[in-house]
Protein backbone atom coordinates (compact mmCIF):
# COMPACT_ATOMS: atom_id res chain seq x y z
CA UNK A 1 0.00 0.00 0.00
CA UNK A 2 3.02 2.46 0.69
CA UNK A 3 5.03 0.81 -1.87
CA UNK A 4 5.16 4.96 -2.96
CA UNK A 5 6.45 6.34 0.31
CA UNK A 6 9.89 5.88 -0.45
CA UNK A 7 10.97 7.05 -3.40
CA UNK A 8 13.26 3.69 -5.15
CA UNK A 9 16.86 4.56 -4.66
CA UNK A 10 18.44 6.40 -7.68
CA UNK A 11 20.50 4.69 -10.30
CA UNK A 12 23.83 4.92 -9.89
CA UNK A 13 24.72 7.11 -12.62
CA UNK A 14 27.57 9.54 -11.69
CA UNK A 15 26.49 13.02 -10.61
CA UNK A 16 26.93 15.60 -12.84
CA UNK A 17 27.36 17.76 -10.19
CA UNK A 18 30.58 16.37 -8.82
CA UNK A 19 31.92 19.50 -8.58
CA UNK A 20 29.00 21.58 -6.96
CA UNK A 21 29.42 23.95 -3.87
CA UNK A 22 30.57 21.94 -0.80
CA UNK A 23 32.90 19.97 -2.55
CA UNK A 24 35.93 22.02 -1.69
CA UNK A 25 38.88 20.81 0.03
CA UNK A 26 37.35 23.17 3.13
CA UNK A 27 34.05 21.62 2.78
CA UNK A 28 35.04 18.21 2.19
CA UNK A 29 37.17 18.34 5.42
CA UNK A 30 34.82 19.96 7.77
CA UNK A 31 32.21 17.03 6.50
CA UNK A 32 34.75 14.18 7.45
CA UNK A 33 35.69 16.30 10.75
CA UNK A 34 32.08 15.88 11.52
CA UNK A 35 31.34 12.18 10.72
CA UNK A 36 34.39 11.20 12.18
CA UNK A 37 33.44 13.10 15.38
CA UNK A 38 29.82 11.30 15.25
CA UNK A 39 31.46 7.96 14.54
CA UNK A 40 33.46 8.22 17.88
CA UNK A 41 30.23 9.78 19.43
CA UNK A 42 28.54 6.32 18.83
CA UNK A 43 31.15 4.17 19.67
CA UNK A 44 31.83 5.20 23.00
CA UNK A 45 28.94 2.64 24.28
CA UNK A 46 31.14 -0.13 22.55
CA UNK A 47 34.04 0.80 23.55
CA UNK A 48 32.96 0.65 27.11
CA UNK A 49 30.93 -2.71 26.82
CA UNK A 50 34.36 -4.06 25.48
CA UNK A 51 36.84 -2.54 27.83
CA UNK A 52 34.44 -3.11 31.00
CA UNK A 53 33.90 -6.43 30.55
CA UNK A 54 37.73 -7.31 30.24
CA UNK A 55 38.01 -5.54 34.07
CA UNK A 56 38.61 -7.42 37.03
CA UNK A 57 38.13 -6.20 40.63
CA UNK A 58 41.23 -4.50 40.61
CA UNK A 59 39.67 -1.60 38.21
CA UNK A 60 36.69 -1.64 39.69
CA UNK A 61 37.09 2.15 40.92
CA UNK A 62 35.28 4.87 39.20
CA UNK A 63 38.57 6.62 38.59
CA UNK A 64 39.70 3.75 35.99
CA UNK A 65 36.13 3.97 34.87
CA UNK A 66 37.30 4.99 31.20
CA UNK A 67 40.66 3.38 31.53
CA UNK A 68 41.95 0.02 29.67
CA UNK A 69 41.99 -3.13 32.06
CA UNK A 70 45.67 -3.46 34.14
CA UNK A 71 45.15 -6.84 33.23
CA UNK A 72 42.81 -8.21 30.66
CA UNK A 73 40.84 -10.78 32.81
CA UNK A 74 38.08 -13.33 31.41
CA UNK A 75 36.46 -14.30 34.53
CA UNK A 76 33.59 -11.93 33.44
CA UNK A 77 33.24 -13.31 30.40
CA UNK A 78 33.65 -17.38 31.63
CA UNK A 79 30.61 -15.89 34.64
CA UNK A 80 28.13 -14.19 31.59
CA UNK A 81 28.96 -17.21 29.50
CA UNK A 82 27.70 -19.88 32.25
CA UNK A 83 24.27 -17.65 32.96
CA UNK A 84 23.67 -17.44 29.38
CA UNK A 85 24.65 -20.56 27.26
CA UNK A 86 21.31 -22.50 28.12
CA UNK A 87 18.97 -19.08 27.00
CA UNK A 88 21.07 -18.95 24.09
CA UNK A 89 20.08 -22.07 22.45
CA UNK A 90 16.65 -21.82 23.55
CA UNK A 91 16.65 -18.20 21.75
CA UNK A 92 18.46 -20.21 18.77
CA UNK A 93 15.26 -22.77 18.68
CA UNK A 94 12.59 -19.93 18.99
CA UNK A 95 14.29 -17.57 16.47
CA UNK A 96 14.72 -20.09 13.16
CA UNK A 97 11.39 -21.61 13.40
CA UNK A 98 9.63 -18.50 13.97
CA UNK A 99 11.47 -16.46 11.05
CA UNK A 100 10.96 -19.52 8.73
CA UNK A 101 6.98 -20.39 9.54
CA UNK A 102 6.56 -16.31 9.64
CA UNK A 103 8.26 -15.89 5.96
CA UNK A 104 6.42 -18.71 4.28
CA UNK A 105 2.47 -17.09 5.57
CA UNK A 106 4.42 -13.48 4.46
CA UNK A 107 5.69 -15.15 1.27
CA UNK A 108 1.53 -16.33 0.62
CA UNK A 109 -0.43 -13.69 2.12
CA UNK A 110 2.04 -10.82 0.25
CA UNK A 111 1.28 -12.82 -2.99
CA UNK A 112 -2.44 -12.95 -2.84
CA UNK A 113 -2.61 -9.43 -1.89
CA UNK A 114 -0.38 -8.24 -4.25
CA UNK A 115 -0.83 -10.68 -7.54
CA UNK A 116 -4.36 -12.89 -7.09
CA UNK A 117 -6.39 -9.98 -5.19
CA UNK A 118 -10.21 -10.70 -4.05
CA UNK A 119 -12.57 -7.72 -3.47
CA UNK A 120 -11.81 -5.70 -0.73
CA UNK A 121 -8.17 -6.93 -0.76
CA UNK A 122 -6.91 -3.59 0.17
CA UNK A 123 -9.24 -3.55 3.39
CA UNK A 124 -8.31 -6.32 4.23
CA UNK A 125 -4.59 -5.35 3.92
CA UNK A 126 -5.09 -1.98 6.02
CA UNK A 127 -6.52 -4.03 8.78
CA UNK A 128 -3.67 -6.38 8.75
CA UNK A 129 -1.02 -3.49 8.62
CA UNK A 130 -2.80 -1.63 11.78
CA UNK A 131 -1.64 -5.01 13.61
CA UNK A 132 1.70 -4.17 13.30
CA UNK A 133 1.30 -0.71 14.97
CA UNK A 134 -0.57 -1.63 17.97
CA UNK A 135 1.38 -1.77 21.41
CA UNK A 136 1.37 -5.70 21.99
CA UNK A 137 -0.21 -4.01 26.09
CA UNK A 138 -3.52 -3.31 24.23
CA UNK A 139 -3.74 -7.46 23.74
CA UNK A 140 -1.29 -9.08 26.44
CA UNK A 141 -3.82 -9.58 29.20
CA UNK A 142 -6.61 -11.33 27.27
CA UNK A 143 -3.80 -13.01 25.29
CA UNK A 144 -1.81 -14.77 28.51
CA UNK A 145 -5.52 -16.52 29.39
CA UNK A 146 -6.29 -17.34 26.11
CA UNK A 147 -2.85 -18.93 25.88
CA UNK A 148 -3.22 -20.79 29.03
CA UNK A 149 -6.41 -21.89 27.29
CA UNK A 150 -5.20 -23.00 24.02
CA UNK A 151 -2.95 -25.04 26.61
CA UNK A 152 0.36 -23.97 24.63
CA UNK A 153 2.88 -24.20 27.04
CA UNK A 154 5.12 -21.16 28.40
CA UNK A 155 8.65 -19.98 27.47
CA UNK A 156 9.79 -21.21 23.88
CA UNK A 157 6.51 -22.73 22.48
CA UNK A 158 4.40 -19.80 23.22
CA UNK A 159 6.57 -17.52 21.84
CA UNK A 160 7.02 -18.95 18.43
CA UNK A 161 3.41 -18.70 17.98
CA UNK A 162 2.92 -15.39 18.84
CA UNK A 163 6.26 -13.68 17.08
CA UNK A 164 4.60 -16.01 14.02
CA UNK A 165 1.42 -14.32 14.51
CA UNK A 166 2.13 -10.94 15.50
CA UNK A 167 4.86 -11.16 12.77
CA UNK A 168 1.74 -11.61 10.01
CA UNK A 169 2.22 -8.09 9.25
CA UNK A 170 5.13 -6.61 8.75
CA UNK A 171 5.75 -10.04 6.56
CA UNK A 172 3.11 -10.05 4.49
CA UNK A 173 3.55 -6.06 3.91
CA UNK A 174 7.48 -7.11 2.67
CA UNK A 175 6.29 -9.42 0.31
CA UNK A 176 3.79 -7.30 -0.79
CA UNK A 177 5.27 -4.48 -1.96
CA UNK A 178 8.32 -6.99 -3.57
CA UNK A 179 5.75 -8.78 -5.61
CA UNK A 180 4.13 -5.38 -6.31
CA UNK A 181 7.59 -4.93 -8.83
CA UNK A 182 6.67 -7.99 -10.60
CA UNK A 183 6.31 -7.11 -14.14
CA UNK A 184 2.29 -8.01 -15.17
CA UNK A 185 3.19 -9.89 -18.17
CA UNK A 186 5.05 -12.73 -16.05
CA UNK A 187 1.47 -13.57 -14.59
CA UNK A 188 -0.09 -12.76 -17.09
CA UNK A 189 1.08 -15.42 -19.22
CA UNK A 190 0.83 -17.62 -16.72
CA UNK A 191 -2.76 -17.06 -16.50
CA UNK A 192 -3.18 -17.18 -19.90
CA UNK A 193 -1.93 -20.61 -19.76
CA UNK A 194 -4.59 -21.71 -17.83
CA UNK A 195 -2.06 -21.87 -14.29
CA UNK A 196 -3.91 -21.98 -11.30
CA UNK A 197 -2.67 -20.16 -8.32
CA UNK A 198 -0.57 -22.70 -6.71
CA UNK A 199 0.99 -23.34 -9.93
CA UNK A 200 1.63 -19.66 -10.57
CA UNK A 201 3.09 -19.05 -7.22
CA UNK A 202 5.25 -22.25 -7.64
CA UNK A 203 6.60 -21.58 -10.97
CA UNK A 204 6.74 -17.95 -11.74
CA UNK A 205 6.51 -16.34 -8.27
CA UNK A 206 8.36 -18.21 -5.61
CA UNK A 207 11.60 -18.79 -7.61
CA UNK A 208 12.34 -14.96 -7.80
CA UNK A 209 11.09 -14.94 -3.95
CA UNK A 210 14.77 -14.97 -2.76
CA UNK A 211 15.60 -11.22 -1.99
CA UNK A 212 12.25 -11.02 -0.25
CA UNK A 213 12.67 -13.96 1.82
CA UNK A 214 15.93 -12.95 2.93
CA UNK A 215 15.23 -9.50 3.84
CA UNK A 216 11.55 -10.93 5.57
CA UNK A 217 14.32 -13.60 7.74
CA UNK A 218 16.46 -11.36 9.08
CA UNK A 219 13.59 -8.74 10.18
CA UNK A 220 12.32 -11.53 12.04
CA UNK A 221 15.15 -13.35 12.95
CA UNK A 222 16.12 -9.72 14.67
CA UNK A 223 13.12 -8.89 15.89
CA UNK A 224 12.96 -11.98 17.67
CA UNK A 225 15.61 -12.38 19.03
CA UNK A 226 15.73 -8.71 20.87
CA UNK A 227 12.22 -8.93 21.87
CA UNK A 228 11.99 -8.47 25.52
CA UNK A 229 8.13 -7.93 26.12
CA UNK A 230 6.55 -11.38 25.18
CA UNK A 231 9.50 -12.75 26.47
CA UNK A 232 8.82 -11.17 30.19
CA UNK A 233 4.78 -12.06 29.87
CA UNK A 234 5.52 -15.70 28.58
CA UNK A 235 8.70 -17.09 30.14
CA UNK A 236 10.67 -16.94 33.26
CA UNK A 237 14.41 -17.24 33.67
CA UNK A 238 14.36 -20.98 33.22
CA UNK A 239 12.68 -21.34 30.33
CA UNK A 240 13.21 -17.54 28.86
CA UNK A 241 14.76 -16.40 25.94
CA UNK A 242 18.47 -14.52 26.22
CA UNK A 243 17.05 -11.03 26.95
CA UNK A 244 15.52 -12.35 29.74
CA UNK A 245 18.73 -13.88 31.26
CA UNK A 246 20.83 -10.92 30.23
CA UNK A 247 18.27 -8.90 32.36
CA UNK A 248 17.88 -11.25 35.37
CA UNK A 249 22.11 -11.17 34.74
CA UNK A 250 22.32 -7.35 34.67
CA UNK A 251 19.89 -6.35 37.34
CA UNK A 252 21.38 -8.24 39.93
CA UNK A 253 21.83 -6.49 43.23
CA UNK A 254 25.75 -7.04 43.32
CA UNK A 255 26.80 -5.16 39.82
CA UNK A 256 28.91 -7.13 38.10
CA UNK A 257 29.57 -4.87 35.41
CA UNK A 258 32.36 -7.08 33.86
CA UNK A 259 29.94 -10.31 33.50
CA UNK A 260 26.99 -7.84 32.61
CA UNK A 261 28.32 -6.34 30.06
CA UNK A 262 30.08 -9.23 28.09
CA UNK A 263 26.90 -10.85 28.45
CA UNK A 264 25.53 -7.63 26.61
CA UNK A 265 28.07 -8.59 23.71
CA UNK A 266 26.88 -12.54 24.34
CA UNK A 267 23.30 -11.80 23.94
CA UNK A 268 23.91 -9.26 20.92
CA UNK A 269 26.52 -11.09 18.62
CA UNK A 270 23.82 -13.72 16.92
CA UNK A 271 22.20 -10.22 15.31
CA UNK A 272 25.44 -8.20 14.83
CA UNK A 273 26.96 -11.61 12.99
CA UNK A 274 23.52 -11.41 10.66
CA UNK A 275 24.13 -7.60 10.14
CA UNK A 276 27.40 -7.80 9.33
CA UNK A 277 27.45 -10.62 6.98
CA UNK A 278 23.93 -9.51 5.01
CA UNK A 279 24.52 -5.81 6.09
CA UNK A 280 22.88 -4.97 2.70
CA UNK A 281 20.06 -6.60 3.01
CA UNK A 282 19.58 -6.07 6.72
CA UNK A 283 19.29 -2.04 5.71
CA UNK A 284 17.00 -3.52 2.88
CA UNK A 285 14.81 -5.01 5.90
CA UNK A 286 14.91 -1.66 7.32
CA UNK A 287 13.43 0.00 4.61
CA UNK A 288 10.81 -2.03 3.88
CA UNK A 289 9.58 -1.92 7.63
CA UNK A 290 9.81 1.77 6.70
CA UNK A 291 7.12 1.56 4.63
CA UNK A 292 5.60 0.11 7.38
CA UNK A 293 3.30 2.36 7.37
CA UNK B 1 -18.86 -10.63 -8.62
CA UNK B 2 -18.69 -12.80 -11.10
CA UNK B 3 -15.09 -13.98 -11.33
CA UNK B 4 -14.94 -15.46 -8.02
CA UNK B 5 -13.85 -18.62 -9.32
CA UNK B 6 -11.00 -16.82 -10.19
CA UNK B 7 -10.09 -15.08 -7.09
CA UNK B 8 -11.68 -17.52 -4.58
CA UNK B 9 -8.32 -19.48 -4.15
CA UNK B 10 -6.95 -16.51 -3.12
CA UNK B 11 -8.96 -15.60 -0.52
CA UNK B 12 -8.84 -19.08 0.84
CA UNK B 13 -5.42 -19.08 1.13
CA UNK B 14 -4.86 -16.09 3.33
CA UNK B 15 -7.78 -16.89 5.64
CA UNK B 16 -6.22 -18.45 8.36
CA UNK B 17 -4.05 -15.23 8.94
CA UNK B 18 -6.98 -13.24 8.45
CA UNK B 19 -8.74 -15.52 11.65
CA UNK B 20 -5.61 -15.13 13.17
CA UNK B 21 -4.96 -11.48 13.29
CA UNK B 22 -8.85 -10.96 13.51
CA UNK B 23 -8.24 -13.49 16.94
CA UNK B 24 -5.04 -11.74 18.61
CA UNK B 25 -5.65 -8.07 17.09
CA UNK B 26 -9.00 -7.12 17.01
CA UNK B 27 -10.44 -10.08 19.15
CA UNK B 28 -8.36 -9.35 21.94
CA UNK B 29 -8.28 -5.51 22.27
CA UNK B 30 -12.01 -5.87 22.30
CA UNK B 31 -11.51 -8.50 25.25
CA UNK B 32 -9.18 -6.14 26.90
CA UNK B 33 -11.18 -3.36 26.69
CA UNK B 34 -14.17 -5.32 28.27
CA UNK B 35 -11.86 -6.22 30.80
CA UNK B 36 -10.99 -2.44 31.80
CA UNK B 37 -14.95 -1.78 31.96
CA UNK B 38 -15.03 -4.18 34.89
CA UNK B 39 -13.55 -4.37 38.72
CA UNK B 40 -11.13 -6.83 38.31
CA UNK B 41 -8.78 -5.64 41.09
CA UNK B 42 -7.28 -8.82 42.31
CA UNK B 43 -6.24 -12.17 40.38
CA UNK B 44 -9.33 -14.50 41.69
CA UNK B 45 -12.48 -11.73 41.39
CA UNK B 46 -14.61 -12.48 38.36
CA UNK B 47 -15.42 -8.60 38.20
CA UNK B 48 -18.38 -6.94 36.91
CA UNK B 49 -19.02 -4.53 34.89
CA UNK B 50 -18.01 -0.53 36.01
CA UNK B 51 -18.46 1.15 32.73
CA UNK B 52 -15.39 4.37 33.05
CA UNK B 53 -14.71 4.09 35.90
CA UNK B 54 -11.33 2.87 35.83
CA UNK B 55 -10.52 5.33 33.10
CA UNK B 56 -11.94 8.13 35.79
CA UNK B 57 -9.93 6.69 38.06
CA UNK B 58 -6.37 6.58 36.28
CA UNK B 59 -6.89 10.21 35.20
CA UNK B 60 -7.71 11.57 38.55
CA UNK B 61 -4.51 9.36 39.36
CA UNK B 62 -1.88 12.07 39.98
CA UNK B 63 0.77 9.32 39.09
CA UNK B 64 -0.79 8.38 36.21
CA UNK B 65 -0.65 11.88 34.38
CA UNK B 66 2.84 11.81 35.69
CA UNK B 67 3.44 9.06 32.81
CA UNK B 68 1.78 10.55 30.42
CA UNK B 69 3.62 13.84 30.90
CA UNK B 70 6.67 11.57 30.76
CA UNK B 71 5.70 9.82 27.73
CA UNK B 72 5.23 13.41 25.72
CA UNK B 73 8.49 13.96 27.12
CA UNK B 74 10.10 11.28 25.94
CA UNK B 75 8.46 11.00 22.55
CA UNK B 76 9.02 14.88 21.53
CA UNK B 77 12.85 13.92 22.29
CA UNK B 78 13.33 11.18 20.59
CA UNK B 79 11.73 12.43 17.66
CA UNK B 80 13.35 15.60 17.39
CA UNK B 81 16.64 14.08 18.18
CA UNK B 82 16.67 11.04 15.60
CA UNK B 83 15.19 13.42 12.83
CA UNK B 84 18.42 16.22 13.42
CA UNK B 85 20.54 13.84 13.76
CA UNK B 86 19.77 11.13 11.45
CA UNK B 87 18.97 13.74 8.49
CA UNK B 88 22.12 15.30 9.28
CA UNK B 89 24.07 12.27 8.86
CA UNK B 90 21.89 11.64 5.34
CA UNK B 91 22.94 15.00 4.39
CA UNK B 92 26.62 14.85 5.17
CA UNK B 93 26.46 11.30 3.24
CA UNK B 94 24.56 12.26 0.52
CA UNK B 95 27.21 12.98 -2.03
CA UNK B 96 28.86 9.74 -2.17
CA UNK B 97 32.19 10.74 0.32
CA UNK B 98 34.83 8.33 -0.04
CA UNK B 99 34.28 5.59 2.88
CA UNK B 100 30.35 6.52 2.93
CA UNK B 101 29.56 2.76 3.31
CA UNK B 102 31.79 2.25 6.72
CA UNK B 103 30.03 5.49 7.94
CA UNK B 104 26.74 4.39 7.63
CA UNK B 105 27.45 0.92 8.75
CA UNK B 106 28.80 2.24 11.82
CA UNK B 107 26.12 4.74 12.34
CA UNK B 108 23.41 1.86 11.62
CA UNK B 109 24.92 -0.87 13.81
CA UNK B 110 22.88 0.19 17.29
CA UNK B 111 20.52 -0.71 15.49
CA UNK B 112 20.68 -4.54 15.24
CA UNK B 113 21.55 -4.55 19.36
CA UNK B 114 18.46 -5.07 21.33
CA UNK B 115 17.15 -2.73 24.29
CA UNK B 116 17.79 -5.03 27.03
CA UNK B 117 21.71 -5.11 25.91
CA UNK B 118 22.14 -1.80 24.92
CA UNK B 119 20.76 -0.91 28.41
CA UNK B 120 22.91 -2.64 30.25
CA UNK B 121 25.70 -0.22 29.14
CA UNK B 122 23.72 2.78 28.99
CA UNK B 123 22.66 2.07 32.75
CA UNK B 124 26.22 2.45 33.62
CA UNK B 125 26.89 5.43 31.04
CA UNK B 126 23.98 6.90 32.63
CA UNK B 127 25.28 6.89 36.30
CA UNK B 128 24.28 9.58 38.51
CA UNK B 129 26.85 9.69 40.92
CA UNK B 130 29.11 13.08 40.12
CA UNK B 131 32.13 14.65 41.05
CA UNK B 132 34.82 12.10 42.47
CA UNK B 133 32.25 9.03 42.42
CA UNK B 134 31.41 9.83 38.86
CA UNK B 135 31.91 7.31 36.64
CA UNK B 136 30.21 6.73 33.10
CA UNK B 137 29.60 9.82 31.14
CA UNK B 138 29.86 12.21 34.41
CA UNK B 139 33.61 10.79 34.28
CA UNK B 140 33.84 10.78 30.50
CA UNK B 141 32.92 14.79 30.70
CA UNK B 142 35.12 15.71 33.90
CA UNK B 143 37.91 14.04 32.17
CA UNK B 144 37.52 16.08 29.15
CA UNK B 145 37.23 19.38 30.33
CA UNK B 146 33.17 19.28 30.10
CA UNK B 147 32.45 18.85 34.16
CA UNK B 148 29.74 21.58 33.64
CA UNK B 149 27.34 18.72 31.63
CA UNK B 150 27.69 16.46 34.55
CA UNK B 151 24.29 15.74 35.98
CA UNK B 152 22.33 13.02 37.76
CA UNK B 153 20.46 11.63 34.42
CA UNK B 154 17.40 9.61 34.80
CA UNK B 155 17.33 10.21 38.74
CA UNK B 156 15.92 14.04 38.30
CA UNK B 157 12.38 14.12 39.40
CA UNK B 158 11.79 16.55 36.37
CA UNK B 159 13.83 15.95 33.48
CA UNK B 160 14.77 12.43 34.32
CA UNK B 161 13.06 10.55 31.63
CA UNK B 162 14.67 12.62 28.91
CA UNK B 163 18.20 10.74 29.56
CA UNK B 164 16.25 7.53 28.59
CA UNK B 165 16.08 9.06 25.11
CA UNK B 166 19.68 9.56 24.62
CA UNK B 167 20.05 5.64 24.45
CA UNK B 168 17.03 5.75 22.27
CA UNK B 169 18.68 8.45 19.98
CA UNK B 170 21.57 6.83 19.95
CA UNK B 171 19.98 3.51 18.60
CA UNK B 172 17.61 5.15 16.24
CA UNK B 173 19.22 7.80 14.41
CA UNK B 174 21.11 5.49 12.20
CA UNK B 175 17.74 4.38 11.16
CA UNK B 176 16.34 7.80 10.09
CA UNK B 177 19.54 8.62 8.03
CA UNK B 178 19.26 5.40 6.13
CA UNK B 179 15.58 6.74 5.19
CA UNK B 180 16.55 9.81 4.04
CA UNK B 181 19.50 8.75 2.68
CA UNK B 182 17.11 6.45 0.31
CA UNK B 183 15.00 9.92 0.05
CA UNK B 184 18.27 12.05 -1.14
CA UNK B 185 19.42 9.01 -3.91
CA UNK B 186 15.96 8.99 -4.75
CA UNK B 187 15.63 12.70 -6.15
CA UNK B 188 16.94 12.86 -9.80
CA UNK B 189 20.12 14.78 -10.52
CA UNK B 190 18.44 16.46 -13.34
CA UNK B 191 15.82 17.94 -11.20
CA UNK B 192 18.51 19.73 -9.00
CA UNK B 193 20.48 20.56 -12.08
CA UNK B 194 17.53 22.52 -13.30
CA UNK B 195 17.19 24.73 -10.34
CA UNK B 196 20.43 25.41 -10.21
CA UNK B 197 20.39 26.77 -13.82
CA UNK B 198 17.21 28.85 -12.93
CA UNK B 199 19.87 30.16 -10.69
CA UNK B 200 18.09 28.90 -7.05
CA UNK B 201 20.52 29.67 -4.31
CA UNK B 202 21.38 26.71 -2.16
CA UNK B 203 18.62 27.22 0.25
CA UNK B 204 16.22 27.62 -2.50
CA UNK B 205 16.85 24.62 -3.36
CA UNK B 206 16.58 22.89 -0.83
CA UNK B 207 13.36 25.04 -0.10
CA UNK B 208 11.77 24.02 -3.04
CA UNK B 209 13.31 21.04 -4.22
CA UNK B 210 15.05 18.84 -1.33
CA UNK B 211 12.85 19.06 1.31
CA UNK B 212 9.19 18.47 -0.75
CA UNK B 213 10.54 15.34 -2.18
CA UNK B 214 11.77 14.00 1.35
CA UNK B 215 8.71 14.76 3.17
CA UNK B 216 7.20 11.65 2.21
CA UNK B 217 10.69 9.62 4.08
CA UNK B 218 10.19 12.66 6.95
CA UNK B 219 6.40 11.52 7.27
CA UNK B 220 7.21 7.65 7.50
CA UNK B 221 10.24 8.53 9.88
CA UNK B 222 7.86 9.72 12.15
CA UNK B 223 5.46 7.70 12.36
CA UNK B 224 7.40 5.00 12.57
CA UNK B 225 9.91 6.38 15.32
CA UNK B 226 7.02 7.87 16.80
CA UNK B 227 4.85 4.61 17.43
CA UNK B 228 8.22 3.10 18.98
CA UNK B 229 8.26 5.74 21.16
CA UNK B 230 5.15 5.34 22.43
CA UNK B 231 5.61 2.13 23.78
CA UNK B 232 8.61 2.27 25.07
CA UNK B 233 9.32 -0.27 27.94
CA UNK B 234 12.42 -2.63 27.19
CA UNK B 235 14.89 0.63 27.31
CA UNK B 236 13.66 1.54 30.41
CA UNK B 237 13.39 -2.00 32.06
CA UNK B 238 16.80 -2.15 31.86
CA UNK B 239 18.46 1.20 32.69
CA UNK B 240 15.91 2.17 35.53
CA UNK B 241 13.65 -0.69 36.31
CA UNK B 242 9.81 -1.09 37.05
CA UNK B 243 10.32 0.21 40.19
CA UNK B 244 12.04 4.00 39.56
CA UNK B 245 9.74 6.65 39.79
CA UNK B 246 11.20 9.03 37.91
CA UNK B 247 10.90 7.32 34.39
CA UNK B 248 7.75 5.75 34.62
CA UNK B 249 5.65 5.57 31.64
CA UNK B 250 1.96 3.93 30.73
CA UNK B 251 4.03 0.60 29.44
CA UNK B 252 5.51 0.68 32.75
CA UNK B 253 2.35 0.99 34.70
CA UNK B 254 0.37 -1.87 32.74
CA UNK B 255 3.21 -3.98 33.70
CA UNK B 256 3.22 -2.84 37.33
CA UNK B 257 -0.71 -3.35 37.78
CA UNK B 258 -0.35 -6.80 35.93
CA UNK B 259 2.39 -8.45 37.95
CA UNK B 260 0.25 -6.94 41.11
CA UNK B 261 -2.69 -8.51 39.83
CA UNK B 262 -4.98 -5.81 39.43
CA UNK B 263 -5.96 -6.84 35.54
CA UNK B 264 -9.06 -3.89 35.26
CA UNK B 265 -6.38 -1.21 35.87
CA UNK B 266 -3.71 -2.87 33.83
CA UNK B 267 -6.41 -3.02 30.95
CA UNK B 268 -7.56 0.55 31.51
CA UNK B 269 -3.70 1.79 30.83
CA UNK B 270 -3.60 -0.57 28.35
CA UNK B 271 -6.30 0.65 26.28
CA UNK B 272 -5.09 4.75 26.88
CA UNK B 273 -1.68 3.51 25.14
CA UNK B 274 -3.45 2.27 22.57
CA UNK B 275 -5.54 4.97 21.78
CA UNK B 276 -2.43 7.16 21.99
CA UNK B 277 -1.06 5.53 19.19
CA UNK B 278 -3.98 4.61 17.03
CA UNK B 279 -4.29 8.89 17.24
CA UNK B 280 -0.84 8.68 15.24
CA UNK B 281 -1.09 5.60 13.09
CA UNK B 282 -4.65 5.33 11.87
CA UNK B 283 -4.80 8.88 10.13
CA UNK B 284 -1.30 7.85 8.46
CA UNK B 285 -2.95 4.45 6.96
CA UNK B 286 -6.64 5.74 6.29
CA UNK B 287 -4.48 8.47 4.19
CA UNK B 288 -1.56 5.70 2.28
CA UNK B 289 -5.11 3.63 1.46
CA UNK B 290 -6.67 6.34 0.19
CA UNK B 291 -3.50 7.27 -2.13
CA UNK B 292 -3.17 3.93 -3.42
CA UNK B 293 -7.17 3.68 -4.17
CA UNK B 294 -6.45 6.90 -6.28
CA UNK B 295 -3.87 5.05 -8.22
Amino acid sequence: MTTDTLPPPAPTVAPIGRGRRGGSLLGRSLRYLTLVLFLLIVLIPAYVLFVTSFKGLGDATPARAWNLPTSWETAGWSRAWEQLAPALGRTFSMVIPAALISAILGSLNGFVLARWRFPGADIVFTLLLFGMFIPYQAVMIPLVQLMQDLQVPSGIPSLIVLHVVYGIPITTLIFRNYYAGVPDELIEAARVDGAGLFRTYLSIILPISMPAFVVVLIWQFTSAWNDYLFALFFSNARNGPVTIALNFLASGQLQDYSASMAGALIASLPTLVVYIILGRWFVGGLMAGSVKG
Amino acid sequence: MRHWRRWLPGLLLVLPSLVLVGIFVYGLIASNIHTSMTDQHTRVEEGGFVGLQNYRDLFGDEDFRYSLRNLVLYTVTFLVGTLAIGFMWAWLLERRLKGEGFFRAVYLFPMAVSFVASGVVWRWLLNSAEGDRASGLNRLFEGIGLGFLQNPWWTDPDWGILAIAVPAIWQLSGYVMALFLAGFRGIPDELREAARIDGASEWQLYRHVIFPQLSPVALSAVIIVGHMSLKVFDLIMSISGQTNYTTKVPAIDMWVEFSAGDYATSAAIATVLLAIVAVLVVPYLVYTFRQERQR
